[in-house]
């Protein structure tokens, strides 16, 4: 059987978006290397379309060790001195950012 | 008869589908050893896990998932054995790790069913698409400074479940009848509180519009609105926004928006323009969550009796109707004071007065069962009076008002009373001859065909005996002389 696939290609907006997305600030300037260099990425992973998975059921994670699970008992918190150590504007027991405007 | 909305074009059908989020009922956290209870200080039930500090591990509580499953059995949904946790990407000030750990293409749950009953007695199956555990966020607060917003993360990291319905809603009513009747089930499996006040079930409302016989037309999200007459508000006013956009030749956006109870509209969240990318893929710092059979086998037959079983039992059992059997099923507490009095007695008489003089009594006095000022064993006690004749039904009302005041034992307050009802027929014989005598006029009105009258003389001589005659001894007193 003919296998075609085609390659997927990034375009600036794309790129611009991803940025968004991920709150990176980029220069318009870097947005051709950046488009190379994850088109090259994507173009690696393209590879996987080659395997031939008909038939086979999805899998659904990769490990085959059980997941490791705690009992419903209360061992931790009551830290708060460490949870706000690296806050950079702590007020009183709170966290404070700059405001958020729904 | 099916509910529809009139638009200038014709008739509009809704079609509706809840996101219901629960706070599932746990010690501890779903990924971290913290404290799940509400209302610490703010910042204390926290771990660094909870807080997104680098190199932290999430380790699953394992009673997390034991509800999550509980739950599914209770929606008589299919239980996955495999499933697995992703990441769900978004950047807000009170998700400390920029990602929220949930279920998303392998739920733990897949399709279930919930049984609802409306008003006119209409039974219909709503169908649940899935449940899956997520984490709670953390809470925001805007108006503690001008320029800066304050986090608590006590709330990051608990776990939810998200109950998703397929869009089978037709009417604001059965949107109201489908959060009752999983809150009842969900407080019946102590899996959660049900608590939409403090925030413990909420839902998000997907509501679309769409003349008969079509397909569905775009829908829109209505987040987070916390108790079920605001969701019932909140369908009729977007369903009527969308029927005047497509009215006037518009078309309605897939969009988020906010209900707004005080102004009574929806309005649109466009803040979030890239709110629904949220470049799912699966943690890697979990492994699928792969459970047995046998202990969901084990879990279920550690489940209490369901509100509709218990339902049906009640009918079978007690031969009382099936609205009333629904009434006392409504919360498990009221199902067990119920069973307490009809244990043993006139079940059918114990279903009416517990639906009707104990619930008013409950209502004036703004208790509920729980703290009801009189006991089921009080209450049984009471019947026990009227079954063996010592008082009759009408005397009863009266003890029954005495023992709401008093706290006193029906017998105690018969006694205290002279209340005994009147058995002997030498007094009921004389209070009738008494009656007839003083009515001698209408006496001959009942004998010229005015049957209606017979209630007359009835009350006439219960009257006379302070309403302690036995009802049916005077009934068969006041034939033979009539």
């Amino acid at each position: 059987m003919m296998e075609s696939y085609c390659f997927m290609s990034l375009d600036p907006a794309t790129v611009r978006r991803i940025a968004r997305l991920a709150r990176i600030g980029i220069d318009e300037s870097d947005v051709p290397a950046l488009q190379g260099e994850l088109n090259g990425i994507l173009g690696w992973v393209e590879q996987l379309n080659e395997v031939d998975v008909e038939g086979v059921t999805p899998m659904v994670g990769t490990g085959h060790a059980a997941l490791r699970t705690r009992p419903d008992v209360v061992t931790d918190g009551n830290c708060r001195e460490a949870v706000l150590s690296n806050a950079p504007d702590a007020v009183g027991p709170f966290y404070t950012v700059p405001k958020v405007v729904e | 008869m099916s509910y529809t909305l009139e638009g200038r074009t014709g008739t509009w059908e809704i079609v509706v589908g809840l996101e219901v989020h629960a706070q599932v009922i746990s010690h501890s956290k779903l990924f971290s050893g913290a404290s799940a209870s509400y209302g610490g200080e703010p910042n204390t039930h926290v771990s660094l896990v909870d807080a997104g500090f680098p190199g932290m591990l999430p380790v699953l509580n394992q009673e997390c998932v034991a509800q999550a499953i509980r739950t599914g059995l209770g929606l008589r949904a299919r239980i996955n054995l495999e499933s697995r946790f992703d990441r769900k990407n978004y950047f807000y000030a009170d998700l400390p790790t920029g990602y929220q750990i949930s279920q998303f293409t392998h739920p733990i749950v897949g399709e279930g069913t919930v049984e609802i009953e409306l008003a006119d007695g209409t039974v219909r199956h709503i169908g649940i698409t899935r449940l899956h555990m997520e984490q709670d966020a953390g809470k925001s607060m805007h108006d503690q400074d001008p320029a800066r917003s304050f986090i608590d993360l006590n709330r990051a990291g608990v776990a939810l479940m998200e109950i998703v319905s397929e869009p089978d809603i037709r009417s604001p009513e059965e949107a109201g009848a489908y959060l009752r009747k999983l809150r009842q089930i969900l407080r019946y499996l102590g899996t959660c509180d049900g608590n939409m006040e403090e925030g413990s079930m909420r839902a998000d409302v997907n509501v679309s519009v769409r003349k008969a016989g079509e397909p569905f037309r775009t829908r829109c999200e209505i987040k987070n609105v916390n108790s079920i007459r605001y969701v019932m508000h909140a369908i009729e006013v977007e369903a009527t926004r969308q029927i005047e956009v497509w009215e006037e030749g518009g078309e309605v956006d897939q969009e988020t928006r906010l209900f707004d109870p005080a102004r009574n509209e929806t309005r649109s969240l466009r803040s979030k323009e890239d709110a629904h990318d949220y470049r799912y893929f699966p943690d890697p710092d979990l492994l699928p969550l792969v459970v047995e059979q046998a202990w969901v086998d084990e879990l279920e037959r550690g489940l209490p009796e369901l509100p509709d079983d218990k339902r049906d039992r009640f009918v079978r059992q007690y031969g009382i109707p099936r609205y009333d059997a629904s009434v006392l099923v409504a919360e498990q507490a009221i199902a067990d004071y119920y069973e307490e009095v009809a244990k043993g007695r006139d079940a059918r008489l114990a279903a009416n007065w517990v639906t009707g003089d104990l619930f008013g009594a409950l209502n004036r006095t703004g208790r509920t069962i729980t703290d009801s000022p009189i006991s089921a064993q009080a209450l049984g006690g009471m019947l026990d009076l009227v079954s063996d004749k010592t008082i009759n039904g009408k005397i009863a009302k009266e003890v029954f008002e005495d023992m709401l005041e008093t706290g006193d034992s029906a017998a105690a307050i018969v006694e205290r009373k002279g209340l005994k009802q009147v058995t002997d027929t030498g007094a009921i014989d004389a209070a009738v001859a008494d009656v007839l005598a003083r009515n001698a006029d209408k006496v001959e009105e009942y004998r010229g065909g005015k049957d209606r009258l017979f209630g007359f003389f009835v009350g006439q001589v219960m009257k006379a005996m302070a309403g302690k005659a036995n009802p049916a001894m005077v009934n068969e007193a006041l034939k033979k002389v009539l």
